[in-house]
């Protein structure tokens, strides 16, 4: 039967995480962006609502709740609040849910017990490469097998890279198929250099160079068997349009109560339709952008393959979120380009989209 | 209640059902009533009536509820939007009859459309020559004389006029007011059966597309119905700036929210045909649409074809939402002219790029894909126009009085 209506168990993670997104998440926004960093108390409370964990297996301590489609309500709440503190805040998933859905025996045992735990732990996910042919399907990088171990050599970018990262989890081309590879964070042969980008500023990433980096072959996700990265992938497509949704609602939102307060010739400007129309086409794509990452997440929950439907909610969100923080800009007028306020910091961070890669899951 | 894109077991089925209509009875004449416009499409009617109805309404469950009548509009319109819009049925005017009608009027005027006899077509007469979005402003006007309403005025743009004002059983609901002074107040809606003395047909509209369609001006000249004819209350109140008007105009209103999820679901199966024949073409000439292709690989085509795909699920999706609320007794009236404002737009969009991409294909009459982008512009000015869709979300959103923001 077909409804768009969360479960009232979901709704209540919508409502938690919405309320902790505007009163802990949004003050920080500003300040994270301008230092370069996340702030640890946040990520810490954010932990403790139990986001991830509710997500794994009861056997590792997790609430055994596992949903794409609540994956996608949270990163859209979480987003709404700020998309790099909500990108730290779920960088557990990066490590913790391939884990649980491809993980071996001994890698689930050795890895989901400590992102059930009380202290939170940053995850990472190496997928784009520095270069406009950045292909997330068939990486350039390599995993080559040499006797017990995996050999890994390439370059990555936009790399999670948080205080106290332990390993990431770096996508690489084995015999012309996507695998991914624990890599541990001092590794001999990876060099990680801080990035600098235009946007999510406030999250820490890192590019990569893996030169001749050696794990054991058991580094290998999944172990023996291996496993399904494009589905991986596609769940990183979906979280991203999520969060891409929720970067817009916030711009939406800002700009709407803005509209509403700034007076020109006598009255508001959200009473002229040059501004009110602008509004509602806001409205209406941020909806439309949300159904099709319901509908591609609710595909992943299904067990089908959703390689087309995330590739078009990715597509359109990244484009809706761009519109609609330039338009958030666009009506706030010369405001809308200081730093004083956030439209400039939500553009910023909605430009990332078309280049961003699983920068967190679902 | 929980996010489920499963369409019921029913819905499927009236899916399978309708789209084979639509191959089958839709598009072998779609090109036939398009160049002889007007002319009645006899053969799709009489199967419709005969046997279309029947068998389409055997589908008819509890679970997907409005959502399955946007399914079928959408396949029926994958087939052909102007045929569509030729099924015979009480239609719009059926929908104010449901919305704003007493239980008599509703067995008096919609349940002739139950039974086996000749068929029979409703419709709405809203739209005058100048008074279009802006339905408070209509002159058509409507005194009683004794036990009967006299209504003199001209409407415009009425869909399946010929045949609501032409075959017996038939009506139109024509919208005029009783106090002119009353503003949207004084608004009311009467039920015009066919064949009422002093309501003629005087012409229908050449159109860009849904040629076939009969959109047709009306006449009202001391047009008398009985009193029990107006739907909803014949009280006036006085409009005031802040105020909706009463429920009678209400009601007519209320019927909009029910229509444009539907009109959005037939914009998006116009928009659908467009682009699943664009897609096949390609397949024929060996061009594949590749989702995982990074950006640098990616074609200005497949770019095109992604952007359209989304824009299309978007709409759709939009629409089964604003349908689904109807489902759940809530409120749409956002939702209804989010869906309506999207569809209508990206359909006119897809259907464009479609004759774009295609090249001489797209602009031969030999095939379709011309006709379908004349066809999907309607979608984006009846119903309420882009632009009133628009502003009745700003309103929304923006919690604004209709006075507030004009």
């Amino acid at each position: 039967m077909i409804d768009f209506e969360p479960t009232e168990e979901q709704q209540l993670i919508v409502d938690t995480v919405r309320q902790f997104a505007s009163n802990e998440i949004r003050k920080e926004s500003r300040d994270a962006d301008e230092a370069g960093t996340l702030p640890a108390s946040v990520l810490q409370q954010a932990h403790e609502l139990g986001l991830t964990s509710n997500a794994l297996p009861e056997a590792f301590g997790g609430g055994g709740s596992r949903s794409a489609v609540t994956g996608a309500l949270i990163a859209e709440e979480l987003a709404y609040g700020d998309l790099s503190i909500a990108l730290g805040v779920l960088s557990p998933t990066l490590i913790a849910l391939p884990v649980a859905d491809f993980g071996s025996e001994e890698q689930k045992k050795q890895r989901l017990p400590r992102y059930t735990a009380d202290r939170f732990l940053p995850g990472s996910l190496a997928v784009v490469e520095p270069s406009f042919r950045s292909d997330a399907f068939k990486p350039s990088t390599t995993a080559r097998r040499d006797g017990d171990e995996y050999v890994l050599d390439g370059a990555k970018c936009l790399v999670p890279w948080q205080d106290g990262l332990e390993e990431v989890l770096v996508v690489a081309s084995e015999g012309g198929a996507p695998q991914a590879f624990f890599v541990p964070v001092k590794a001999a042969g990876l060099t990680a250099e801080r990035e600098k980008n235009l946007g999510l500023k406030a999250l820490p990433t890192a590019e990569l160079t893996l030169s001749g980096v050696r794990v054991p072959a058991a580094a290998r996700l999944g172990g023996a068997t291996g496993a399904d990265v494009r589905a991986l992938l596609n769940r990183g497509r979906v979280a991203l349009a999520a969060a891409a949704v929720g970067v817009a609602r916030a711009s939406f939102e800002l700009a709407r109560d803005y509209a509403k307060e700034r007076q020109t010739f006598g009255a508001p400007i959200a009473t002229r339709q040059s501004i009110a129309f602008k509004l509602a086409d806001m409205a209406i794509e941020i909806d439309g952008a949300r159904l099709l990452a319901w509908e591609a997440a609710w595909l992943l929950d299904q067990g089908k393959d959703a390689t087309r439907e995330a590739a078009l909610a990715k597509h359109q969100a990244q484009r809706v979120a761009l519109e609609v923080t330039d338009g958030a800009i666009q009506v706030y007028g010369g405001h809308g380009y200081t730093r004083e306020y956030l439209p400039e910091l939500h553009h910023r961070n909605a430009r990332g989209f078309a280049t961003f890669e699983a920068l967190s899951l679902v | 209640m929980t996010i489920s894109f499963e369409p019921s077991d029913n819905t499927v089925k009236a899916k399978a059902f309708f789209n084979q209509v639509a191959r089958e009875q839709m598009r072998p004449i779609s090109r036939k009533y398009d160049e002889q416009e007007h002319e009645m499409p006899w053969e799709f009617v009489r199967f419709m009536w005969e046997r279309g109805r029947h068998q389409g309404g055997s589908f008819e469950g509890p679970n997907d509820g409005f959502v399955q009548v946007c399914v079928q509009a959408e396949e029926l319109c994958w087939g052909d939007a102007g045929l569509y819009l030729r099924i015979p049925s009480p239609a719009l005017g059926g929908s104010a009859v449901a919305a704003a009608g007493t239980n008599e009027q509703k067995l008096k005027f919609l349940s002739p459309f139950r039974g086996d006899g000749e068929p029979k077509w409703g419709a709405m007469a809203i739209t005058e020559p100048s008074a279009g979005s802006d339905a408070a402003a209509i002159q058509t006007t409507a005194q009683l004389d004794g036990d009967e309403w006299v209504l003199n005025g001209t409407k415009i743009f009425c869909t399946a006029g010929e045949g609501a004002t032409t075959y017996p059983g038939g009506f139109v609901v024509v919208w005029a007011t009783v106090d002119k002074s009353a503003g949207r107040g004084g608004i009311k809606s009467f039920v015009v059966p066919a064949g009422t003395p002093g309501m003629k047909l005087v012409g229908l509209e050449k159109k860009l597309g849904i040629r076939v369609s009969d959109t047709a001006t009306l006449v009202l000249e001391n047009c008398r119905v009985p009193r029990d004819h107006l739907l909803g209350s014949a009280e006036v109140k006085k409009a005031s700036p802040t105020q909706q008007g009463d429920k009678g105009f209400k009601g007519a209103m209320a019927t909009f929210d029910a229509s444009r999820p539907i009109v959005a679901a037939m914009a998006v199966g116009v928009g659908r045909a467009s682009l699943e024949f664009l897609k096949e073409e390609l397949a024929r000439q060996g061009v594949t649409i590749r989702y995982d292709a990074p950006l640098h690989e990616r074609t200005q085509i497949e770019r095109d074809v992604i952007d359209m795909e989304a824009e299309l699920q978007a709409a759709r999706l939009l629409t089964w939402r604003a349908a689904k609320m109807m489902d759940h007794g809530k409120r749409n009236n956002l939702e209804a002219s989010m869906a309506k404002a999207k569809a209508g737009l990206a359909v006119t969009k897809i259907t464009q790029k479609a004759v774009e991409i295609l090249g001489p294909l797209g602009y031969s009459r030999k095939l379709l894909v011309e006709k379908w982008m004349r066809d999907a512009k309607i979608n984006d000015i009846y119903e309420g126009t882009q632009q009133i869709n628009q502003l009745i979300v700003a309103r929304r959103i923006l919690d604004y009085s209709s006075s507030l923001l004009r």
